[in-house]
This record gives structure tokens, C-alpha cells and sequence, in this order.
């Protein structure tokens, strides 16, 4: 992120001299048209042909292993799918997992960019320690949680003993609330670290000059915080929160490691997986992903007008 | 000019990297499929003891060898893995180990040779009722039955004789739960939300005289008999059990081993389960097979005779294959009641045919008492298959969605889950 910035705010400058220098930046601009030109097939090829074979896939009513029963319904897919109590109540738990998961790893991970940012000795060792989760895959920290939580073999139970609803017999995967917990749990584990990653990046933009005017002029830690800092890295933390919601979005290793969708578990994602790699109902399956797509598109909408930042400003090209 | 003299070497060396890696490479590939023109037949098998490593050695031969390749444990997911690889018309798969209940899906969607009607009589011919049942779509053998399995009703000697059940006669669904219940035993099954729950509900409905689905040629459009006083009598078992003392703390989890497990416990009364568990207590116990007793599976309603599920393994060669007739005649070697024998020695999975009982000298009398491998043979003869149709993963998927958790099927369950099956086939619910 920070890389980002860097280059595209040095590159600013002869984008401003544009006006002058015409011919040349007109011949610069179609070299480099030229030059990106095989990247834009390449992506096409891999990206936007298989979005609209789902587009296509989506719909018919289509079955892998049954291919001469292929037929055309329209957007029948897409009504099944809308009218159906289990894609609501998925779409409902994805909800619920972004939500928390992005709220919670936010406020730990500034906590985890300030120590990084601020810490003087071991700094190091310090930031490594904060990255390793973010490090390991997730599927391995899928296991290991399941592990923490299991009734069997779980250090959850034991050590957590001491409160009142937790006893050594308390089965965290046999109902709903307690596996969403878990699953919550290791996401925020795993990938609050990404979070700090990138509110770090933000917090070193932030000017020293400011922060130390605001304290001569008598402003309070609190005060320096709020009113100076986190103003300062809008941009920075509505990349982190677009970035982590639409991951925690699409949640899936964690579910499919640690309950497979059971006790009501299941994502958006997982279902999408469940029809079409389980089930083989390539159409039913499509018109999920395509609806999945369509969720993630507006998400990230919401998330930019809510935070009403200025892409091209977040870039410093403003 | 001498910078871009440089580059040009560079570029030279690397295509000529690429050519060696590319020539190295094929040369590694041919060196897989003939040594000597020896021909590489890869059986893709689900993963157990050894058996079908020792048989595929068994069978090769000097014009053909048979190389194994472990699929997931999971039956669900070996199904996933060959149907997406056929799908896509791979022609690495020579011989595949399919599930039962996955060979109609299989067979009708193109993916399986069709197997010479000289082959197809012979194996008829040897295999069970149950067997080539099971390994029947469309009016065709599709899959060669190589080994057989089917359940039937464990129990502990000392724990009858105290509960004073006599299991000399056939006994009830009804009669164990009791007696269970009443004695403090328990009575383990399998009714984790998986296919072996199905397996059980299936045997519990063709018991009471019932089947999941009839007119299945007619694919989507099939009849649903789920919603039928057999599926009534099937749900009232299940709940019965769900709701007495007698059903294992972990009855909504269990699966086979966990069901071994509470049967081997103190508290282990009675047990339904595969023909492979009874190997698997005198080496951790030893002296614990005095105390086992067995019997034909339980019967869903009383003197209606029960009808023990069905389990096994067919053995399909791929139509993409691109040794067909040698992978046929590879079978047919597999197949042979001699090797089902040896597998069945190995890994406790049981042959597919009478003949295979008897082979190699009454091998198997060695590690099971002959009464019991009588009581398997008349048990396969009377093995109810679950419903032979390609949307078979979809009638189960349906069952174990409204079937489960146990303790809550109700009267009204045959018939939710019957809706809501037909519903999944049409494409208006989600599964």
C-alpha cells in the first residue's frame, strides 16, 4: 500500500505537465497502451471470460453428470436461489462474520499498528511477532483452533474454565452460536495482522509535524488521536476495512475446516461450493457466484461512499 | 551494443534451457507409460489396508502393469474427485473403485465402458443378488462387483443373556431398544449427519417393505415413496431410539467407529454395523470376540423379514481410458473370486460372490468362525441396496438435511423430507 503511494505520488508531477507537453505524453500514452495491451488480453482470457461463462452458465438448468439434460430457464436460477430460506440464512451468517470480525480486527489491529509504529527497542522482533498468524496458512490455523475448541483434546475448555458457561464438557461445534464463535475467533486471529499491516502504512503518512503542533497547542493523547492522526489516515483505513470486508466476505477455510457448514454455519461462499463442486448443479451454482460477485461489487461501493474517500485523492494524486 | 549482445546470449541460453527441460521432461513422461512397452494401468482405489495394492500386483502382467492411486477417505469426495476428472476427460484414470450408490450417476453420465456382455454373465453369474443389484443401471452391469459389504445386528452374549433376550430368533427394532433401555446398555448406530445415516434409513424403510424411490428410469420425474407407512415405521424407530435411554450419548455424531467404540464399552449392548468391525476388538481386547454374538439385522416390523443394508465396491473402467480392453481384462483378473478373497483377508472387506467365500481353501474360515460368514452370505442375499438412480447424492443430501439430528424426526418428517427432496431434484430449493 504504502509502495503504492510512493510511486504513484512521484509519478504525478509530468502527469500535471500533461497540458504542455502533448505530443509526447500522446506518444507515451499509446507506448504504454501497446505495453499494457498483452497484460489486458491475458486478464480478459483468465478474468472476464470465466465471469461470463458463469453469466451464461447461470442460466440453464445444468448438471455435470447428466449433460444431455442441459436446458434453458432463464432467470429461474436466480429466483430459486432469492426465494430460498437457506441462501438468506447464509447470506445472514456471512453478514454476521464480516461484520464482527472486520469491527473487532480494526480496533486490534490500530492498537497493533501504534505498538509497531511507536515501539523504540526490538522492533524487529516485535512486528515479526505481530505478522506470523497473518504468515501461516489458513487452513493450518483453521485446524489448530478447531483443536483449541475441541471438547476432546481442546485448551479452551480447561483454561477457560473459570467462567460461568464454560465447562469441560461444553461442545463449541454442537450449535450454532458457539461454532460461529469459533469460526469468529480463529478469522480474527489470523488475519487481524493484515489489518495493522495496512493502518501501519497509513499511520507512518501521517505528518509528525501535525501531531506535534496539535501538542504544543495543549491537545491530550486522546485528543492528538482522534482529532490529528485518525482524520489523517481516512485513506489508509478505508483500504484496510474495504479489503479485509470483502475477504471476510468470502469466508470459506475456516467454515469448511471447522464445522463443513454444519449447525447453520454455512457462508455464501461455502454454499456456492457445496452446489457446484459437491452437487455438480453447474446453473444453480453460477447464478450463486454471480450473486456473490454482484454482493462483493456492492459492498465495496458502500464501503467507498461510506467513507466518502476520494480514490484518486488516496492515491495523492489530488 | 554490448549490453544487447549480452541479452541476446542470455535469451539464447534460456530457450535452450527450455528445450532441455521440455525434451527432459517428456522423456520422464514416456519413461512412465513404458519401460519395456509395458502398458501403466492406473486403478484409482479408495484408500484401505493394502488389499488392492496386493490384488492390482496380483493381476499384472507382463504386457500390462496396475499402478494404484488412493483417493480421498470420504466416499462423497471420492466422487467428487473422479467425476470432476472424468468430466473433464482425463485420460489418467484407467480403473476406478466406485461407491454403489454413485454408479448410476456415473454410468449415466457417460463416464464408465461399456463392459462385454461375456464379463458381464460371468459376473452375474458369481456375484450376489445384492452385489449385481446394485451394480445394475439401465438393464447393464456397469461396474464389476469386487467386494460386498453389509451390516449386521452385533451383540454382547453377556449382556442378552442378562437382559434374557433370546437371539436365536429374529429379533425387533422394538425388542433391542427395550431391552437395552431397560438394562442400562446401549444400542450404537450410525446417525451422524453423513451417508451412513442414509444407509440406515434406507435399510429401516426397505424393512418395513418400503423403498426411497421407484420408477427411477424415468430420472428427475422419479416416484418418491418416502412419504409411505414404511417411512412412517422408519421415523418411529428412529425416534424411539433418539428418545430412550438406550441411545449413545454421541448418537447425533456417530459413525461406524464411534458406534464400534461405544459397543466396546461397559456400557455396549447391542451394535448394527459393517463385517469389518469384528476384526478390530481382539487385538485391542484380547479374549473380547467370546462376547460377541451376531445376528440378521434387526427387523423394522415384527415377522416381516429385515433387509440389511447394502455396501461394497464396483470396479469401473473409464471411458477415456486408453487401454479399454486392457483394463477390462485387468478387471476381470480383480474381480476373480481368488482375489477378492485375498482382499478380503487383508482388509476385512467381503467378496462379492459365494465363490470368493470358499476360495483359496476356506482362507477367510481362518479369521472369522464359519457360522459368521454364513450369516454374511444370507445377510447379502437379502441386502436392500439403496435406490439405484444418478440423483442419488440428491435423495441423500435431502434425507440428511430433514432426517437429522435424530431425536428430531417426527411423524411429519417422511413427508417434509419428501417435499423437500422433490423440490431439490426440480431445482426450486437449494440443497
Amino acid at each position: 500500500m504504502s509502495t503504492t503511494t510512493a510511486t504513484t505520488a512521484a509519478a504525478a508531477p509530468p502527469a500535471k505537465k500533461r497540458a504542455k507537453m502533448t505530443d509526447r505524453s500522446r506518444a507515451e500514452n499509446r507506448l504504454g497502451q501497446r505495453l499494457v495491451a498483452p497484460a489486458v488480453i491475458v486478464m480478459l482470457l483468465v478474468t472476464a471470460y470465466p465471469m461470463f461463462q458463469a453469466l451464461y452458465l447461470s442460466l440453464f438448468r445444468y448438471r455435470l453428470t447428466s449433460p444431455d439434460d442441459k436446458t434453458f430457464i432463464g432467470l429461474s436460477n436466480y429466483g430459486t436461489v432469492l426465494t430460498d430460506s437457506l441462501f438468506w440464512q447464509d447470506t445472514l451468517n456471512t453478514v454476521i462474520i464480516m461484520v464482527v470480525t472486520v469491527g473487532v480486527e480494526l480496533v486490534i489491529g490500530f492498537a497493533f499498528a501504534m505498538v509497531m509504529h511507536r515501539i523504540v527497542f526490538a522492533r524487529g522482533t516485535v512486528r515479526t511477532a505481530i505478522l506470523i498468524p497473518y504468515g501461516i496458512i489458513t487452513v493450518v490455523s483453521a485446524y489448530a483452533w478447531q483443536f483449541a475448541f475441541s471438547l476432546n483434546n481442546g485448551w479452551v475448555n480447561s483454561w477457560f474454565s473459570w467462567l460461568p458457561w464454560i465447562a469441560p464438557e461444553t461442545n463449541w461445534f454442537g450449535s450454532h452460536w458457539p461454532a460461529m464463535f469459533a469460526i469468529i475467533v480463529s478469522e480474527i486471529w489470523k488475519t487481524t495482522p493484515f489489518m495493522s499491516l495496512l493502518l501501519l502504512a497509513g499511520l507512518s503518512q501521517v505528518s509528525e509535524d501535525m501531531v506535534e503542533a496539535a501538542q504544543v497547542d495543549g491537545a491530550t493523547w486522546w485528543q492528538r488521536l482522534w482529532k490529528v492522526i485518525i482524520p489523517n489516515m481516512r485513506a489508509a483505513i478505508m483500504v484496510a476495512v474495504l479489503f479485509r470486508a470483502l475477504d471476510a466476505f468470502r469466508i470459506f477455510d475456516n467454515i469448511y475446516v471447522m464445522t463443513r457448514g454444519a449447525q447453520d454455519t454455512e457462508s455464501s461462499s461455502f454454499l456456492t461450493y457445496r452446489q457446484v463442486i459437491q452437487q455438480f448443479q453447474l446453473g444453480l451454482g453460477s447464478a450463486l457466484s454471480v450473486l456473490l460477485f454482484l454482493a462483493v461489487l456492492l459492498l465495496a461501493w458502500l464501503i467507498v461512499k461510506l467513507f466518502r474517500v476520494d480514490l484518486a485523492q488516496a492515491r495523492g494524486e489530488g | 551494443m554490448s549490453v544487447s549482445g549480452h541479452l541476446a546470449r542470455r535469451g539464447t541460453r534460456r530457450i535452450w534451457a527450455l528445450a532441455v527441460t521440455g525434451i527432459l521432461a517428456s522423456a520422464a513422461l514416456t519413461a512412465c507409460s513404458s519401460a519395456s512397452g509395458e502398458t501403466q494401468l492406473t486403478w484409482y482405489i479408495n484408500p484401505d489396508s493394502g488389499g488392492q495394492a496386493k490384488v492390482a500386483a496380483n493381476c499384472s502382467t507382463d504386457k500390462y502393469k496396475i499402478a494404484t492411486q488412493v483417493l480421498p477417505q470420504d466416499a462423497n469426495e471420492q466422487r467428487i474427485q473422479l467425476a470432476r476428472r472424468l468430466a473433464a476427460h482425463d485420460s489418467g484414470i484407467d480403473i476406478m473403485s466406485i461407491d454403489p450408490p454413485f454408479t448410476a450417476e456415473f454410468s449415466n453420465a457417460g463416464f464408465l465402458a461399456p463392459i462385454p456382455q461375456s464379463l458381464q454373465d460371468k459376473l452375474t453369474q458369481q456375484s450376489f443378488k445384492g452385489a449385481t443389484a446394485a451394480a445394475t443401471w439401465n438393464g447393464h452391469m456397469v461396474v464389476a462387483p469386487f467386494w460386498s459389504n453389509t451390516q449386521v445386528l452385533w451383540y454382547r452374549k453377556s449382556f442378552a443373556q442378562k437382559a434374557g433376550i433370546d437371539m436365536s430368533q429374529p429379533v425387533t427394532w422394538d425388542q433391542i431398544i427395550d431391552a437395552a433401555a431397560k438394562n442400562g446398555g446401549k444400542v450404537a448406530i450410525q446417525s451422524n449427519k453423513y451417508e451412513g445415516y442414509v444407509v440406515w434409513i434406507n435399510a429401516l424403510i426397505s424393512g418395513a417393505g418400503g423403498e426411497i424411490a421407484t420408477d427411477t428410469q424415468k430420472g428427475l420425474d422419479m416416484k418418491l415413496e418416502i412419504n409411505s407407512p414404511a417411512g412412517d415405521k422408519a421415523a418411529a424407530v428412529i425416534r424411539k431410539l433418539a428418545h430412550s435411554s438406550a441411545a449413545p450419548a454421541d448418537m447425533s455424531v456417530a459413525q461406524e467407529g464411534q458406534a464400534g467404540s461405544t459397543f466396546g464399552g461397559p456400557q455396549g449392548a447391542f451394535m448394527v454395523n459393517w463385517t469389518y468391525i469384528y476384526n478390530s476388538y481382539e487385538s485391542i481386547t484380547p479374549g473380547f470376540n467370546k462376547d460377541i454374538g451376531y445376528a440378521l439385522y434387526p427387523q423394522t416390523v415384527q415377522g416381516q423379514q429385515a433387509r440389511p443394508p447394502y455396501g461394497g465396491i464396483g470396479l469401473g473402467v473409464s471411458k477415456y481410458s486408453n487401454h479399454v480392453d486392457d483394463a477390462m481384462q485387468a478387471v476381470e483378473c480383480l474381480t476373480s473370486p481368488e482375489n477378492q478373497e485375498v482382499n478380503a483377508e487383508i482388509t476385512g472387506n467381503m467378496p462379492a460372490s459365494q465363490a470368493g467365500y470358499a476360495a483359496n481353501n476356506n482362507a477367510l474360515q481362518k479369521t472369522y468362525p464359519a457360522p459368521l460368514l454364513q450369516l454374511f452370505q444370507q445377510s447379502l442375499d437379502e441386502a436392500a441396496p439403496r435406490t439405484v438412480t444418478p440423483y442419488w447424492s440428491d435423495i441423500s443430501g435431502g434425507l440428511q438435511a430433514t432426517w437429522h439430528p435424530p431425536a428430531d424426526v417426527s411423524s411429519s418428517t417422511p413427508a417434509t423430507s419428501q417435499t423437500f427432496i422433490d423440490n431439490v431434484l426440480h431445482g426450486r430449493s437449494l440443497l
